[in-house]
């Protein structure tokens, strides 16, 4: 194999000026973790809501749900990054538009709107199959006991339901954050995008694909770790 | 005994002599080539006039001729009855590696030919030579590099330019927000829905997308340059020093050849696919000397 | 807001855009799929072999694949597999590898992962006492995979085997970073070359939703009919 490889790279100052090849990588995963985060926040809270339309007796809550879910688990994940980023801008009014366009750091923007309502999609999904999964007699008892419907889901259902879904969440969390590389498309500095940039400044392709992955798998392995312990924290003493 | 060495001398001469004639063990890409019957040009999508897709999406370009002359040499130097040439895509970022992998046997684009890239791959003589400036829409007023201060910029990722302008904002602290696209196309795109204030390049694409455009007016090509003209080479595998003999060879036969010229002219002051446009270069002095001494050197004084 | 939409750029584009790309996607989707769905079965047997080494390698491959994103993944094969071919087939230089092979092996290699996943549940959910019953027969182990046990478990797992499809042929698109001719690669080339991003964007999602939902309505159709031929 006529390949050199040269693992003392990552020390080399890049030609950003601004550090070494770790610095770079290093930036890029920062940007990994807060885009990550930040659309949770709204796939998580939207995901709820959109989770709690489908189970509710109402026909045109279940309507919107649907249409919700459907909407947007059909069209592929690079195609709305592109809808968001390119097509939305044009088609607000005209001021608008211009000034989406010139916000800085747009594509991160962008990016946490676009994965956010993307997975919201997905958690909407796993709430609905939670609170599904609940015994029909959990919601009675909160009917019987004269909860209004927002209170039977914000203290019977809902605990209960985020308890069973953890370790699915969990897996999208994960899909989440590895959804974020999807964004170098548009342009976001994120770890894929810096793991590619620094194969064009160097050369040292697999060298910098390889820090990136061991970086993926590392950050795997936290949120792995912390889900375990959340899981235990929040168990319902004497349940399963 | 003298009559007797001298005899054996002769043997010898006459053997290393012949063996060239004879053809000698292939190697490398040339071994490849004759093996499979195929060879494999690595194209792009939008560096116009060099590889790009026409109206029917078909890759074309002055490159692309250029490599297909080159395809045509490396047939007859194999005498091969057939050679089948086959197109892969590639992007400023791809190209290299893609190169260094076997998946594309020659790169045809506007590869810029430096230092740093011959340790990675080879570059056979020269085709054009160009100097990175940016464009910017006119209203914006940007005709320097200090303008740029500030400012959102664009470039393509894996191009000299992304790196030279990267090296720019730190070596004069402007504080730009530099944003890599795929392609040039894309990184024009930017510009044009005013993602970016600028887009970083080298002159000659610049003024391709923008007389492509659909309001060509409306846009600017800085006036201060950020690099002195820098070649542009075919790019091929490294180490294979008898595949680029046979490409050097080609590639300066058709350059000093009134069919260079021509080939030139057909696709710098003529109109082009696939809107028919003509970008009005005609060939520079420097350009010509180029022509008529080729050279696959990397650096930008050569010229 | 539609008053200046051009959809004739659609039109125009259409042979390419189907004829092309949608060909392309297609293609990747069913080999990529078939061939992702006998390497994940292999794996999901390896899994749950028990045998040491084998049990902990298939585990450590999922695990790997399952906590990195598809684009890096994309990025590395395309540069690795060349280098691959060469060790397999003792080359001393890469070996020639086009951009349909490299996104082929890449789909299959990745999404073997998850169909692996997929088919372990369904192979657990067959009752033990079938494959007791199977060696009591006299049957050797692959026989009883071969006849019992593969047979019911795809036949249990069809729905989602076919779910994870779907997703694959949305994330085929991802191809578009390495600029290879699929159907959102065609999309996007027409987009740039024409300036009419707003059409062809929109009309692609269009497209890609159109496909999406018709699958998995149909999936779901499938599923209700298993569930009652059980």
């Amino acid at each position: 194999m006529n390949y050199t490889w040269n693992w003392g790279i990552f020390l080399e100052p890049s030609p950003e000026g601004v550090g070494t090849y770790a610095d770079m990588l290093l930036s890029g995963l920062s940007w990994t973790i807060a885009t990550a985060l930040c659309s949770w926040v709204i796939a998580f809270g939207l995901g709820s809501v959109i989770g709690v339309l489908r189970t509710l007796p109402s026909k045109t809550a279940n309507a919107v749900g649907t249409a919700y879910v459907e909407l947007f688990r059909n069209v592929p994940l690079l195609v709305q990054m592109f809808l968001w980023y390119f097509v939305l801008p044009e088609v607000l009014p005209t001021e608008i538009g211009t000034a989406v366009k010139q916000l800085p750091d747009a594509p991160f923007y962008t990016a946490v709107l676009c994965l956010g309502f993307f997975t919201a999609s997905r958690v909407a999904e796993q709430v609905r199959a939670g609170i599904q999964s609940l015994p029909r007699g959990q919601r009675l008892a909160g009917t019987a006991l004269g909860f209004t419907v927002a209170q039977t889901y914000r203290y019977v259902l809902l605990p209960n339901a985020y308890r069973i879904i953890l370790p699915p969440l969990t897996s999208e969390f994960l899909n989440n954050l590895k959804n974020t590389s999807v964004a170098l498309t548009i342009g976001l500095l994120e770890l894929t995008a810096r793991a590619r940039s620094m194969q064009e400044f160097s050369f040292q392709v697999f060298e910098a694909f390889t820090a990136a992955t061991i970086l993926y798998v590392l950050i795997n392995l936290v949120v792995i770790a912390g889900a375990t312990l959340l899981e235990r924290a929040v168990a319902v003493p004497g349940g399963r | 005994m003298r009559l007797r060495d001298a005899f054996l001398l002769a043997a010898v001469t006459a053997l290393t002599a012949g063996a060239p004639a004879r053809g000698q063990e292939l190697t490398g890409t040339l071994k490849k080539v004759k093996e499979s019957g195929a060879i494999t040009i690595g194209t792009r999508d939008s560096s116009v006039p060099f590889s790009y897709l026409d109206g029917d999406q078909k890759p074309v370009g002055y490159a692309l001729d250029i490599c297909l002359k080159v395809a045509d040499a490396v047939k007859t130097h194999l005498k091969l009855d057939k050679l089948d040439v086959k197109f892969n895509p590639v992007t400023s970022a791809t190209r290299i590696p893609l190169i260094a992998n076997g998946t594309i046997d020659l790169e045809c684009g506007s590869t810029t030919n430096n230092a740093d890239r011959q340790k990675q791959a080879a570059f056979t003589n020269t085709h054009f030579l160009t100097a990175t400036r940016f464009v910017a829409k006119k209203d914006k007023g940007l005709t320097k590099t200090d303008d740029l201060k500030g400012r959102t910029v664009v470039s393509t990722s894996g191009t000299t330019n992304i790196r030279q302008i990267n090296e720019i904002n730190t070596a004069r602290s402007l504080g730009m927000k530099i944003l890599p696209a795929k392609d040039h196309a894309e990184a024009f795109l930017m510009v044009e829905t005013g993602r970016a204030d600028a887009f970083v390049m080298d002159d000659v694409l610049l003024a391709s997308l923008v007389a492509g455009s659909k309001t060509p007016d409306a846009y600017a090509i800085s006036s201060e340059a950020q690099s002195k003209p820098e070649p542009y080479g075919i790019m091929l595998r490294k180490d294979d020093a008898p595949f680029k003999a046979v490409v050097d060879e080609a590639t300066a036969a058709l350059y000093k050849s009134p069919e260079g010229k021509a080939l030139y002219e057909k696709w710098f002051t003529q109109a082009i696919p696939p809107r028919g446009i003509n970008l009005k270069l005609p060939m520079s002095e420097a350009m010509q000397k180029a022509f008529a001494n080729p050279s696959d050197s990397a650096d930008p004084a050569a010229y | 807001m539609f008053s200046n939409f051009d959809f004739s750029v659609i039109a125009a584009s259409l042979p390419y855009l189907f004829g092309q790309g949608m060909v392309f996607t297609l293609t990747l989707t069913a080999l990529a799929a078939t061939g992702g769905i006998v390497f994940g079965t292999g794996l999901a047997m390896m899994r749950l072999s028990g045998i040491p080494g084998v049990t902990q390698a298939a585990k450590l491959y999922v695990e790997l694949m399952r906590s990195l994103p598809l684009v890096l993944v994309i990025f590395w094969f395309y540069f690795l597999v060349p280098y691959i071919g060469a060790w397999v087939t003792g080359s001393a230089t890469p070996i020639q590898v086009g951009a349909f092979a490299s996104a082929l092996v890449t789909f299959t290699l990745f999404e073997a992962a998850y169909f692996a996943e997929i088919m372990r549940a369904g192979i657990q959910s067959i009752a033990k006492g079938q494959s007791a019953a199977a060696s009591a027969l006299g049957m050797s182990y692959w026989q009883t995979m071969r006849l019992v046990v593969l047979p019911q478990a795809l036949r249990n797992m069809l729905p989602l085997l076919l779910t994870q499809t779907i997703v694959l042929f949305q994330d085929t698109s991802l191809v578009y970073v390495l600029s290879l001719t699929d159907f959102m690669g065609a999309a996007s080339k027409v987009a740039q070359r024409d300036g009419r991003l707003v059409e062809m964007y929109l009309f692609a999602a269009l497209v890609y939703f159109a496909v999406c939902f018709t699958a998995s309505w149909l999936v779901r159709r499938l599923q209700t009919r298993v569930a009652i031929i059980r």
